[in-house]
């Protein structure tokens, strides 16, 4: 039986505390610009409906290829707003993810250590919910978003390899490079997740209790290998698809040509 | 004249207190656990601080240094450099004196987390273990309950939840149990409802100041996470197991254990 000790837990916050003075400010800040102009680079590019396609590269924004005739007011629906839901919501429920938002778009916490900023600070004090309840509590159903991402990489791939043939033939540009490379962060993106982790053998206790589990754990080894990296990958591969759409369309706008190998 | 370094560390107790300066000379390879002895021993007899090995094992001499937890007896003068360094107490317990802080409530909350509770199969036989099966839970038996997690915690640290939240050192210890291969009792109930997993935002500080650096988000909370959605937020799953696609091993209760302190409550 364990000894009790008394109960001194303060019922008010202390006073003392020093601030710190490196630049904790710096990677929210960094974060919070990178992913804004990506919301809003996104969000313009999924409304224009326009200039996602030059003939065989086709922008991450916009594939798979969906045919759409709806029309609201007048207006065509643009296929990304039936595509973009699956990405985001992979990524607004990613653990690296939700620790970048909280941290620059809600401050909870800001950087490790840092006071809370003042209105914030009373207003959340002791009334602090987390992932329990609505909205956040929604961040525990990420593996779904997990296996959609996983079908959406074979799209992907799909048309990365499509940017290598020009009108049937094989052939190199500088934009199949780029979709090259855009594919294979997605890929270890979608592949160091740790729902995969989780489920490829992370769940399991006794990984020498069957052969079968004998193998996920070197399974679960090498996700573990590429999860140390989560976080790399996560920025990479949106700046890639960032990347590739834009390429696209500076082609299409007739902005840059594209380079040919061969 | 010799080098000397400015320090200012907190004096006083729970009824307030403030930063006093003190001027210490610099020998090398110091560390701020030696400029606070040397305070004790040619300028303030009084001053209080809590310690032991000095050799970052004891995780007794918890502390901020400039506003970011840390171990007194690993955190070098040099790191410092140019600037005074500002010593106060761990700002998330309550305040003995100077530096010391009560952190007893970290042990209340360790004793509600029953022990191994070891498979039927296993009783009194000892433990044949693969290394592959202890490969995970070894990190987390690096901990030194220095407590420094718990401190920068911001759900005790800012939020003050000490009532639904374990914190991250209990889910270090929690996740030792839970992985292990011979533990027979389902923990999962416990870290969802009076352990509070689902406070945890993931935001890593406690990953950032742990100084035996255990990865104590991606490998004990996020896969405890994990676990918890098996049981509780994948119907999915909850499908496939119930038409028996999906075996999983059941273990026993959590309130098969007589452990007096371990209640299920469910705050908000
Ligand atoms: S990751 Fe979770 S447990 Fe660790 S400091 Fe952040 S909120 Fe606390
Ligand atoms: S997990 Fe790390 S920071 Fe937390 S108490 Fe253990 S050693 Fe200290
Ligand atoms: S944890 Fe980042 S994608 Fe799953
Ligand atoms: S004195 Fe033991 S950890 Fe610092």
């Amino acid at each position: 039986m364990a000894i009790q000790a008394q109960k001194t837990t303060p019922d008010k916050p202390q006073p003392q505390r020093a601030t710190r003075k490196d630049n904790w400010w710096l990677s929210p800040l960094v974060f919070a610009l990178v992913f804004g102009f990506f919301a809003v680079w996104a969000t313009f590019r999924a409304f224009q409906n326009n200039y996602y396609e030059v003939g065989n590269y086709l922008s991450p924004f916009y594939a798979p290829t969906i045919q759409l005739s709806w029309k609201i007011m007048g207006f065509n629906i643009s296929p990304a707003l039936l595509i973009l839901p699956f990405p985001l919501s992979f990524r607004m429920t990613c653990y690296y993810y939700r620790k970048a938002l909280y941290r620059s778009f809600a401050a909870d916490p800001v950087a490790c250590a840092v006071k809370e900023p003042e209105p914030l600070y009373k207003l959340r004090w002791k009334k602090y919910t987390g992932e329990r309840v609505f909205p956040f509590v929604a961040m525990n159903f990420h593996r779904y978003a997990f296996y959609a991402a996983a079908l959406f990489m074979i799209m992907l791939w799909i048309d990365a390899i499509k940017a290598f043939f020009f009108e049937g033939r094989l052939g190199m540009g500088i934009g199949s490079l780029i979709f090259l490379v855009n594919v294979l962060l997605l890929t270890l993106y979608t592949f160091s997740c740790h729902s995969w982790r989780h489920l490829i053998g992370g769940g399991q206790d006794c990984y020498s209790c069957s052969a079968m589990n004998k193998t996920r754990y070197g399974l679960w080894a090498k996700v573990s290998f590429l999860n140390e990296r989560h976080g790399n990958w996560a920025m990479a591969s949106l700046i890639s698809v960032l990347v590739t759409d834009i390429y696209v369309y500076l082609l299409a706008t007739k902005v840059i040509t594209d380079i040919r190998f061969f | 004249m010799a080098d000397t370094i400015i320090l200012k560390v907190y004096r006083g107790d729970a009824e307030g207190g403030e930063l006093h300066t003190y001027e210490v000379p610099k020998s090398p390879h110091m560390v701020v656990l030696d400029a606070i002895h040397h305070i004790q021993r040619n300028q303030e007899p009084s001053l209080a601080c809590r310690w032991n090995c000095k050799a970052a094992k004891c995780g007794s001499c918890s502390a901020e240094i400039n506003g970011m937890p840390r171990l007194m007896c690993k955190a070098q003068v040099d790191d410092y450099a140019g600037g005074e360094i500002i010593v106060t107490p761990m700002h998330t317990f309550p305040i003995i004196k100077d530096l010391v802080t009560d952190v007893s409530w970290n042990y209340r909350v360790s004793s509600k987390i029953p022990p191994l509770v070891p498979k039927p199969e296993y009783a009194d036989k000892p433990f044949n273990l693969q290394q592959i099966d202890v490969d995970r839970v070894q990190e987390f038996r690096k901990c030194i309950e220095c407590f420094l997690c718990q401190d920068v915690c911001h759900v005790l640290r800012e939020h003050q939840r000490t009532d639904g939240f374990f914190g991250p050192r209990q889910m270090v210890k929690i996740a030792s149990l839970e992985m292990h291969p011979m533990d027979n009792l389902n923990r999962r109930e416990q870290l969802k409802n009076e352990g509070g997993v689902g406070f945890c935002n993931i935001t890593k500080c406690c990953t950032e100041v742990c100084p035996e650096h255990i990865h104590i988000t991606d490998n004990a909370i996020i896969p405890l996470k994990e676990r918890v959605a098996d049981d509780y937020f994948d119907p999915v799953q909850g499908l496939l197991r119930k038409i028996g696609i999906i075996k999983r091993e059941r273990k026993q209760p959590l309130d098969s254990v007589p452990n007096e302190q371990t209640k299920i409550h469910r705050p908000v």
